[in-house]
């Protein structure tokens, strides 16, 4: 469902490259783990795929469904059925989270010709989602993100992921800053809702989070490209050795990373 | 979410009130002088009273300058090619809706405010003033049965001197202000309510401010008298055609409250803001002032400032009786070339006073939003409590933001809070609701309504819509 194909953006403007040429395939029904070291360029590529403005790609393209999404707004992308779960959530004072996943619910149905919800259908509608990330319902009527912990941030952000049922999730480092009780719920969150039909992309510095979701596909990712791809097992070695082994990788044509 | 959906079908409309209505006027020369100040007089068919009012505040004001102190700079009114007095031809008085001319009935249908009684919203009664004059005053017959007096300010000199003589000028001297003093010269129409004691008064009441003439400067008067145990809500409303001169709107409100009387003012201001050059638009000068004469009473202040060149305006509570409350809730809005200085001033004299203000500034294009307050604490003003919070909202590089907050107190029980934040909307909040399906114009509409809710909800129901799409259309593609 997702292809990037030498895949290379900078910062807009700057013309710092940071994706370097990335190349990946992910099939509907896979999860997928992207591991790597600080500043390696995971979240960027997060980033890049959903359509932040602050990237510009250079070289290469992002195929979803067979199509090249560079064109599209990062909205008409979340319409096509992306979803990235962000690092940093942002807060948005005196805007309900009701207010805001009704929204999109609606806005995103209505892009692919699926009914709207009313308020009341709505309300039936995500309080059967709740629970799925055990969260209470006050958190419904309270401003996004606005005052939450790191961990509530966290869990909120997954709990969208619920409402709005993308066909492809793309969770920026959402095991970081949850204890140990939260990260299981989220991952057996996030482990319910993954089907045949969609794909999930697991950005992560620590293996831990890969014992709650067991992935299809590990990718490491070092200096904007991906140099070594394996399964589940590579995550356990990485978690051993480091990265400093696969450094190496990184050099291509005698060519500094 | 209903708001949104709204906003969506008012993507791509600009100014939408900027026609020009093809009335006749009178003749009336330009300028100003003594003459002119009885001329106005005379064709209001006016008492003796009110002319000396009149020619008293034009000699005061011909002794006062022109006050800069303000943050924003623009090039003065030419008071001596000014029109005082505009009125259309075709006025004869108005009993009858049949009697106002089609063209100006047209206008007010245009600007979704029917003055057909059927037609309007349940509710609410409206006064409609294009250029200097009254046009209509909608429900006077059913406000009537309940002992509340809502009529044009000119009615009112004739039929209720005695309101008007003990009322007018006694919340905002003569001598007041600059602007205050020149309204009080050559006012010409406005609105007029008396609520009775004991009375909860049935309907919101309303005046729909229209200018119409080019050269004409616009100087209306709003007195609000609330008896005893009374209880009365009004709001205006404000709109202008586009020329590319400025228009001068120079108004004075006085609210005067008695023991256990509450009067709520909104504002829902949106005068021609000019273009994208700063050509053109409304001079905002306005003087608002009530005054908390009786024990437990209180005046609310609510306003939507999302229109003209240039604002200046600082509606204000003197809490004189024991226990009684202000408060100030303002959302100002400033996008293109636009200047807004606004803010308030409570002034707590009684026992136990009580004042609110919360201010929300939203700057963007190359506007300046300045916010200038002042809270003062009497001797006498013993265990007086005010809390401000101002907080700024920054869309884009190239605008500003600014907090002239200023406190005085000579009360040692007197307790004030300030809090103040700035803003910006930025590309991750933006990036943030797009990424959940949302598109631009309506992701900026819906961070704005959020930092305004606790001033919007203040808003009486029926104009709470109304409010919402006004701020989306205001920032419309202010992004970027």
């Amino acid at each position: 469902m997702l292809e990037l194909k030498d895949l290379h953006a900078e910062v807009e403007g700057e013309g710092i490259e940071i994706l370097k040429g990335v190349n990946l395939t992910i099939t509907k029904g896979e999860i997928h783990a992207i591991m790597g070291p600080n500043g390696s360029g995971k979240s960027t590529l997060a980033k890049v795929v959903a359509g932040h403005p602050q990237y510009e790609v250079t070289k290469g393209d992002i195929l979803f469904n067979g199509e090249s999404i560079l064109e599209m707004d990062p909205d008409e992308r979340a319409h096509a059925g992306i979803f990235l779960a962000f690092q940093y959530p942002v807060e948005v004072p005196g805007v309900t989270n009701t207010t805001l996943l009704r929204e999109s619910y609606n806005t995103i149905a209505a892009s692919r010709g699926r009914e709207e919800l009313d308020p009341l259908e709505f309300d039936d509608y995500i309080r059967e989602k709740l629970d799925l990330v055990e969260m209470n319902p006050e958190f419904l009527e309270r401003s996004v993100n606005a005052g939450f912990s790191g961990g509530e941030k966290k869990r909120n952000e997954i709990f969208q992921m619920a409402v709005l049922q993308p066909s492809l999730s793309l969770l920026d480092e959402t095991d970081s800053g949850l204890d140990i009780d939260a990260l299981r719920v989220v991952s057996d969150g996030i482990n319910k809702l993954h089907g045949e039909d969609d794909g999930v992309v697991l950005i992560t510095h620590y293996q831990r989070l890969l014992n709650y979701i067991i992935p299809d596909h590990v990718h490491v990712m070092i200096a904007g490209r991906i140099v070594k791809s394996g399964g589940k097992e590579l995550a356990l070695e990485l978690e051993e050795k480091g990265y400093d082994w696969l450094e190496s990788l990184a050099t291509v044509n005698g060519e500094a990373k | 979410m209903s708001e949104t959906k709204a906003l969506e079908s008012m993507i791509g409309e600009e100014y939408k009130y900027g026609f020009t209505t093809d009335v006749e006027y009178e003749d009336f020369p330009k300028g100003l002088n003594e003459d002119i100040v009885r001329l106005i007089s005379e064709k209001k068919d006016e008492p003796e009273w009110m002319t000396e009012f009149r020619l008293k505040a034009y000699r005061s004001w011909l002794e006062m300058e022109e006050p800069s102190w303000f943050n924003a700079t623009y090039e003065k009114p030419k008071f001596d090619t000014l029109q005082y007095y505009s009125a259309p031809k075709n006025k004869p008085k108005l009993d009858s809706l049949d009697d106002v001319d089609p063209k100006i009935r047209e206008t007010y249908e245009k600007l979704g405010i029917p003055l057909d009684e059927q037609k309007m919203l349940a509710g609410v009664a409206v006064d409609a003033v294009f250029d200097s004059v009254s046009i209509f005053t909608t429900f006077k017959e059913k406000l009537a049965e309940a002992g509340v007096i809502f009529c044009s300010i000119s009615e009112a000199v004739k039929n209720h001197p005695d309101l008007v003589k003990k009322y007018m000028g006694s919340v905002v001297p003569v001598r007041d202000n600059f602007y205050a003093a020149l309204n009080s010269a050559v006012f010409s129409d406005g609105s007029f309510c008396y609520v009775p004691k004991d009375t909860i008064c049935p309907m919101e009441l309303s005046t729909y401010f229209r200018i119409n003439n080019m050269n004409s400067g616009q100087f209306e008067r709003t007195l609000i008298i609330a008896e005893e145990n009374s209880h009365v809500s009004y709001l205006e409303g404000c709109t202008a055609p586009m020329y590319d001169e400025h228009q001068l709107h120079a108004a004075v409100v006085e609210l005067v409250a008695l023991d256990n009387a509450e009067i709520k003012y909104s504002t829902i201001q949106n005068w021609y803001s000019g273009d994208e050059d700063g050509k053109g638009g409304i001079y905002n000068f306005v003087t608002k002032r009530g005054a908390c004469r009786g024990k437990n009473s209180k005046i609310s202040w609510t306003q939507l400032e999302t229109g003209s060149a240039v604002t200046l305006k600082y509606p204000s509570v003197i809490l004189q009786g024991d226990n009684s409350v202000g408060e100030f809730f303002s959302v100002a809005v400033t996008n293109k070339r636009q200047q807004a200085d606004t803010g308030t001033k409570m002034i707590h004299i009684g026992k136990n006073t009580k004042s609110t203000i919360i201010s929300k500034g939203i700057s963007a294009g190359n506007s300046n939003n300045s916010y200038r307050g002042e809270v003062k604490i009497s001797k006498k003003a013993d265990n007086a409590r005010n809390y401000s919070q101002c907080d700024s909202m920054l869309i884009g590089q190239t605008c500003g933001a600014h907090t002239f907050p200023y406190i005085e107190s000579a009360n040692p029980t007197g307790k004030i809070e300030h809090e103040a934040t700035t803003s910006r909307v930025g590309e991750d909040q933006i990036f943030y609701l797009q990424q959940r399906g949302i598109s631009e114009d309506d992701a900026i509409s819906l961070i704005v309504n959020g930092f305004c809710k606790e001033v919007l909800k203040e808003l009486p129901m029926e104009f709470a819509v109304e409010a919402n799409k006004l701020l989306g259309i205001k920032l419309e593609g202010s992004v970027g």
